[in-house]
């Protein structure tokens, strides 16, 4: 079975870590990936920009761009997808694509991505079914 | 979790919105500090063991304010504080008031503590000092090391502009449209300013600095999650987080200024500059454009080239030129110049600047421009007065040794020919 391990955090306090506080976690952060990589288990790995830099492209009969992150506490996280987008414009057209071929209620989050580190897993796995 | 480093941050990041609200709540300065700091102590006392609460400002404002009530009353009849325990275990109480206090309330209690902090009747570096004291809760000795003076005269330094502060009249009615953008365009100035504290900093005195210009991209973090569509607030953080990514480059080993052109890029940050480009994507899809948005653009159009040689200095001209709309300003067409030398060549930039003389004659940085045009057009030794003039002017030990090697260079290119 895959799983997504998401982390959630309050940015701003993650935002005022001092750098070598900083540079600390991310090393016992990266032995972790370096162990899970060498295993073969690791998939990609991104860490997002701060949520003051996202936009979000609520659904409904017209579609509506909204500055910031996806704030509904009613609807969960259900899947995400990585596209390369020239701009911010291209990545909101993108989401309208989207969600003209799964319409209805939701939103999608539009936050660029800081870092990605493209680990692939040994084959192309199906989760289980 | 016995590292008290998250506890901190925790307080760190809360501040501002926790203590805007207890002055909301106590309309007095010095109430609402002393509810805060009670508030935290009780924090490192209970959080400890329990865990940080969900909502760790709710938690502050609901803490502070019964510690100081409390206080009141204790005073007023001797009464005996309340149990600890029935203060640690607030969860109910806390998530009830963090639906009362709703986050319209939040931001305008924010903008108003930083807004106070730019009394018009303070000098900026009053207000700068000030704002670093209550909203960033820096101590007296770190902003005194920051702005290079004995912790004393800090220490009297904001004593007297809280003094001036609270003797004005705070505004405590929520702010309409009109106001609040007034406010918020003041703080903005603010937030620039302390950047720019940090971020011209001498290379021998950078790294005590720079935590001015950190702080100013934390506020700037902060108002932006209070006033998402605002693109100048956007314009405003995407300018410091992309003039932040050069810093590492700025200085070479021995403290000399390197110039943009010569800096070697592969040490800029990239996140900044990444966060600062989706930053001006976001402003620019507002197209209600602004000076910070216009500045920031400028930046990105750095950041963007790989080489100086890639740089688009025809943008670059013209969004000096709606800058010059915006915000008229000698130093802003003196920028001008500077693309304009790479586009039409150093007459065309000479002839942009020199109707500047008069304003700009004290200005290090006119004569710095106006020499190396000079040079380029062979004018030596008018260049070297330009820089002779220039080194008089200079504001740090750094900037007359660099204007120093460009008289150096035209010592060597005249002996030469």
């Amino acid at each position: 079975m895959l799983y997504a391990i998401l982390c959630y955090n309050s940015e701003e306090a993650v935002a005022s870590w001092s750098k070598p506080y900083h540079d600390e976690v991310m090393g016992r952060l990266g032995k972790v990936q370096d162990k899970l990589a060498a295993q073969g288990r690791l998939g990609p790995v991104a860490r997002l920009l701060p949520t003051t830099a996202a936009t979000t492209l609520r659904k409904g009969r017209e579609s509506m761009v909204i500055d910031g992150p996806f704030a509904e506490t009613k609807e969960q996280l259900l899947g995400f997808f990585i596209v390369d987008c020239a701009s911010l414009d291209v990545a909101v057209e993108t989401a309208k694509e989207l969600a003209e071929a799964n319409p209805g209620t939701g939103s999608y989050e539009i936050r660029p991505i800081a870092q990605l580190h493209e680990h692939r897993l040994p084959q192309e796995r199906k989760p289980a079914a | 979790m016995n590292d008290p480093a998250w506890i901190d941050n925790v307080l760190r990041s809360a501040r501002p919105t926790a203590l805007g609200a207890l002055l909301r709540y106590f309309r007095d300065l010095d109430l609402a500090e002393e509810a805060f700091q009670e508030a935290c102590l009780r924090a490192l006392r209970t959080w400890p063991q329990n865990g940080p609460p969900r909502d760790p400002a709710a938690w502050l404002i609901f803490v502070g304010r019964n510690a100081a009530l409390d206080d009141v009353r204790r005073r007023a009849k001797q009464e005996a504080l309340p149990d600890e325990a029935a203060i640690s275990d607030l969860d109910d109480a806390e998530s009830r008031l963090a639906e009362r206090l709703d986050g319209e309330q939040y931001r305008d209690d924010v903008l108003r503590l930083l807004f106070i902090c730019c009394h018009p009747d303070l000098p900026a570096t009053q207000q700068i000092a000030l704002a670093l004291r209550i909203v960033c809760g820096l101590s007296v000795g770190q902003i005194a090391v920051a702005f290079l003076v004995s912790e004393a005269a800090m220490e009297q330094r904001i004593t007297r502009a809280k003094a001036r502060v609270a003797a004005g009249d705070v505004p405590f009615e929520t702010p309409g449209a009109v106001a609040r953008a007034e406010r918020l365009a003041a703080v903005l100035a603010m937030v620039y300013l302390l950047f720019n504290e940090g971020y011209s900093a001498r290379s021998e005195e950078a790294a005590e600095r720079a935590e001015l210009a950190q702080e100013a991209i934390r506020l700037a973090r902060l108002l932006l999650h209070l006033f998402p569509a605002e693109p100048e607030m956007m314009g405003l953080l995407a300018l410091m987080l992309l003039q932040w990514a050069r810093m590492p480059a700025r200085f070479d080993a021995e403290g000399n200024i390197v110039l943009l052109e010569d800096q070697d890029r592969r040490l800029w940050d990239g996140t900044a500059i990444a966060e600062g480009l989706a930053l001006i994507d976001k402003a620019i899809r507002h197209r209600r454009p602004g000076p910070y948005q216009v500045q920031a653009a400028i930046a990105a159009l750095h950041a963007r080239a790989a080489t100086p040689a890639e740089t688009d200095w025809a943008e670059i001209d013209l969004l000096y030129a709606s800058l010059e709309r915006l915000q008229p300003s000698p130093v802003v067409t003196l920028n001008r110049a500077v693309a304009v030398n790479k586009l039409r060549g150093p007459a065309a930039a000479l002839a942009l600047i020199e109707p500047l003389e008069s304003k700009l004659s004290a200005y290090f940085y006119f004569h710095g421009v106006r020499g190396a045009l000079l040079q380029q057009l062979g004018r030596i030794s008018d260049a070297r007065q330009s820089f002779g003039r220039a080194i008089t002017l200079a504001n740090s030990p750094a900037e007359a040794a660099h204007i120093r090697q460009q008289l150096d260079r035209l010592q060597a290119s005249a002996q030469k020919s």
